[in-house]
C-alpha cells in the first residue's frame, strides 16, 4: 500500500475519445456481460493514456457512470495500484528499480544520476519540463540488473556511464533505444558458451 | 547437468524467432489433436505421473490441483487463469516465456482448459510487462489465425478464448484469490480459503489458477510422455526448471536446469561463478525474496529442488536465485527487501500491514547503527507474530526472510548493535502519571 496524494488542480470535464470509445467496447467484449466490473482497470489504464499519463477524477467518475459502479470503487482501485498516476508525470516517465537484486548491482547510483540529472525529488517535474523520476519495487527483470523503465520500455544492463547518456537523451527529447546496454542477447550468459538449443550463445 | 535434446524452453534467449511459424519448427502444436482427443482422464493422469509441481512458488502438484475442478460442468461455466503476474524480486522466468515461447503457452493453455472444461481463459499479467502482454497478444493472434483457438480450436472440437488482463503493480496480485479479485475489477486483497477457487474462483465460477512456466511445460511433457518428465531430476521433484540467476555473479542469466542440480554447479556453470570467487561468497537467496536466504556454508551442498531446501529451511519457490558475495552489506540487503514488503503489503490484516513496517524500521536501525540488543528480541518476536496470522501467504514471505537473517547472522547483527544506556533515569513516579510533564518543574 502505497501513499498516493492526488494532483491540486483537476479538470472539470472527462470523456473518452472516439477512438478509446471503440476500444472500450472491444474491451467490455472480453468479460461476461453481467461482470462489466472487470474492465475498470482497462478502462483506467485508457483515461491515463489519453490524459498526458495521469488519471484526473473526473475520469474516475466518467469510468463509474460508464460501468456503472459506484464511484469510490473506481478510485479505491485507482488508489490501490501503483501504476495509476493520479497527478502529473514528465513526458518522458522514469522508474528505477531499487529492489534487492538491482541495489545489489548499483541502483544506488542510478538513483543518484536521476537526483541530479532530472530533480532531487521523486515525481517532481525536471526543469526542462519533459522528465519526472521515481523509485519503484521489483520490475522483473533482475538478470538484467540495473535497469530503468522509462514509459512502457525497459532499459537493461546500465552502468553510470550508459545511464548518463540515457537521462541526457531524455533530457534532449531524444530518447535512446530501449533494450540491454551491455550488447547481449535477452537473458543469456555472456562470453560463455552454454548449450541451449543447437546454437550457442 | 541437462542433456541437450531434454531442454523444454529452447528458444530461451530469442536465438530461433517467436513467431508461430518458427515455434511449429521446434514442434510446438504437433499432436495437440491427438492429445486431446485421448480425454481428461488421460491427461490428468499422464500429468500426475510426471510429478510436476506448480512452478509459481509453492510446488502443489498441478495434477492434483487440475483434478479438483469439478468433472461435470453445472449451472456455473468452468475459467482457466495463469498467473503472469511475476513480481518476486529475483525472478524473470516468465517474462521470457512471454515474449520468445508464446505458443507453449496458448498451446498448454488449450490443454489445461479442455482437462479442466474450461471455455475461456484469462492470462493476469503485470502491467509493467506491456510489451510481453503486445508480443503474447500478437501469438494468439496468429494462433487464432491457425485455427488453433477459437470455435473448435485446433481441430478438437473444443471451443477455447484467451483473453489478457492487465495489472497495475501490485506484487499481492501474484497471491491467486487476490489476482481473481482483481480480474473481478475490485481492489487486490486474498479472499479467505476455504472455499478454494478450484470451487468458487473467479465471478464465483470454479477456476484453476496456475503459473505461466506450469502451463507452458505441459504439451511437451504430454507429447513425451510423463515418464520422461520423472525421470530428470530427482523422486517427488521432478523435471526442468528456469533458474534466473541474479546479483553478484559474473554473468548473471536464465537458464532451464534439471530439478535437483547442486547450487555451487549452477552458479559456476552457467552464470560464471561469484563475482570474487566461490570463497566470497556471502549468503544466497535460493528462490526470490520471499525465501529465507541461505549461508556459504549451506550453499556448498546444497541442491536447488522443493523437498531438500525445505530440509534447509528454505524453499525453492519461484528459483529465482540472488548471489550476495562479501562486498555487499547483508543488512541492507535485507532491509530493502523487508521495505518491499512494506510497501507491498496490501493493508488487509493487521499483522502484516503494521508488522511489515515494523520490521523495515527495526532493520533500518541495525543498518544504520543505532538499534539496541532489546531490538533484535523485538525482530524475532514480530516476524512470530505476523507468520500464521494473516489471510494469505504474504505474510509468511515477508517475514521468513528476516528470520533467515537472524537465523544465520545474527552475530552480525549483534555487532552493529549497542547496549542499552547502563544509567537509567531512575524514577519512582505513580502510575497514573503524565510522564512527559514530571519532566518541567513546574508541572
Amino acid at each position: 500500500m502505497s501513499l498516493k496524494k492526488v494532483h491540486d488542480d483537476q479538470p472539470n470535464n472527462f470523456e473518452f475519445s472516439g477512438e478509446n470509445l471503440k476500444r472500450a467496447e472491444e474491451i467490455l467484449k472480453k468479460y461476461p456481460k453481467e461482470n462489466k466490473k472487470s474492465a475498470v482497470m482497462p478502462f483506467l489504464y485508457l483515461a491515463q493514456k489519453q490524459n498526458n499519463n495521469w488519471i484526473p477524477l473526473a475520469a474516475m467518475k466518467y469510468i463509474a457512470n460508464f460501468l456503472s459502479m459506484p464511484y469510490i470503487s473506481v478510485y479505491e482501485v485507482a488508489t490501490f495500484y501503483t501504476m495509476y498516476n493520479l497527478a502529473p508525470v514528465g513526458k518522458h516517465f522514469v522508474q528505477v528499480c531499487t529492489t534487492t537484486p538491482c541495489l545489489i548491482r548499483g541502483a544506488d547510483k542510478i538513483v543518484k544520476l536521476c537526483k541530479e540529472k532530472i530533480s532531487p525529488n521523486e515525481n517532481e517535474i525536471s526543469k526542462s519540463g519533459n522528465c519526472s523520476w521515481m523509485e519503484v519495487e521489483c520490475l522483473g527483470a533482475c538478470v538484467s540488473a540495473p535497469m530503468i523503465q522509462i514509459n512502457d520500455n525497459y532499459y537493461e544492463d546500465l552502468d553510470e556511464k550508459s545511464t548518463k547518456e540515457i537521462l541526457d537523451s531524455l533530457i534532449k527529447d531524444k530518447p535512446l533505444k530501449p533494450g540491454s546496454y551491455r550488447g547481449r542477447t535477452n537473458t543469456s550468459p555472456e562470453k560463455k558458451l552454454i548449450i541451449n538449443g543447437d546454437k550457442h550463445a | 547437468m541437462l542433456k541437450k535434446e531434454d531442454k523444454i524452453f529452447k528458444n530461451l534467449y530469442n536465438e530461433f524467432g517467436w513467431e508461430i511459424d518458427s515455434a511449429l519448427k521446434r514442434d510446438d502444436w504437433k499432436n495437440t489433436k491427438n492429445i486431446i482427443s485421448k480425454g481428461r482422464d488421460w491427461i490428468i493422469n499422464e500429468i500426475k505421473i510426471s510429478e510436476l509441481r506448480g512452478r509459481g512458488g509453492a510446488g502443489f502438484s498441478t495434477g492434483l490441483k487440475w483434478s479438483f475442478a469439478p468433472k461435470e460442468v453445472g449451472s456455473r461455466p468452468h475459467y482457466l487463469v495463469i498467473n503472469a503476474d511475476e513480481s518476486e524480486p529475483g525472478t524473470c522466468k516468465d517474462r521470457d516465456i512471454l515474449r520468445f515461447e508464446p505458443q507453449k503457452l496458448i498451446e498448454g493453455c488449450l490443454i489445461a482448459g479442455f482437462a479442466v472444461n474450461a471455455h475461456v481463459c484469462y492470462i493476469y499479467i503485470r502491467g509493467e510487462y506491456l510489451n510481453e502482454g503486445k508480443r503474447l497478444q500478437d501469438a494468439i493472434d496468429q494462433a487464432y489465425k491457425k485455427k488453433y483457438l477459437g470455435k473448435n480450436a485446433c481441430g478438437s472440437g473444443w471451443d477455447f478464448d484467451i483473453h489478457i488482463h492487465y495489472g497495475a503493480g501490485a506484487y499481492i496480485c501474484g497471491e491467486e484469490t487476490a489476482l481473481l479479485e482483481s480480474i473481478e475489477g475490485n481492489k487486490g486483497q486474498p479472499r479467505l480459503k476455504p472455499p478454494f477457487p478450484a470451487l468458487v474462483g473467479l465471478y464465483g465460477c470454479p477456476t484453476i489458477v496456475n503459473n505461466v512456466e506450469t502451463i507452458a511445460v505441459v504439451p511437451t511433457i504430454l507429447r513425451r510422455g510423463g515418464k520422461w518428465f520423472a525421470s530428470i531430476g530427482k523422486p517427488k521433484n521432478t523435471g526442468t526448471k528456469i533458474f534466473c540467476i541474479s546479483g553478484n555473479v559474473n554473468s548473471p542469466c536464465n537458464v532451464e536446469e534439471e530439478m535437483g542440480i547442486s547450487l555451487k554447479e549452477l552458479i559456476e556453470k552457467h552464470a560464471g561463478g561469484v563475482v570474487g570467487g566461490w570463497d566470497n561468497l556471502q549468503a544466497v537467496i535460493p528462490g526470490g525474496s520471499s525465501m529465507p536466504l541461505l549461508p556459504k556454508k549451506i550453499c556448498d551442498t546444497i541442491t536447488m529442488d522443493f523437498d531438500s531446501l525445505i530440509e534447509n529451511k528454505s524453499g525453492l519457490g519461484t528459483a529465482g536465485i540472488v548471489v550476495i558475495n562479501k562486498d555487499q552489506d547483508i543488512v541492507t540487503c535485507m532491509a530493502r527487501i523487508a521495505r518491499f514488503y512494506k510497501h507491498e503489503s496490501c493493508g488487509q490484516c493487521t499483522p502484516c500491514r503494521e508488522g511489515a513496517g515494523w520490521m523495515w524500521r527495526i532493520l533500518d536501525r541495525v543498518e544504520k547503527r543505532k538499534a539496541t540488543f532489546s531490538d533484535i528480541d523485538l525482530l524475532s518476536d514480530v516476524t512470530k507474530q505476523i507468520e500464521g496470522h494473516t489471510i494469505c501467504a504474504f505474510g509468511e514471505g515477508s517475514a521468513w526472510p528476516v528470520q533467515g537473517l537472524l537465523r544465520h547472522f545474527r552475530k552480525e547483527i549483534e555487532s552493529r548493535c549497542r547496549e542499552d544506556p547502563l544509567i537509567k533515569k531512575k524514577t519512582n513516579n505513580p502510575y497514573l502519571v503524565d510522564q512527559h510533564l514530571l519532566e518541567n518543574k513546574n508541572a
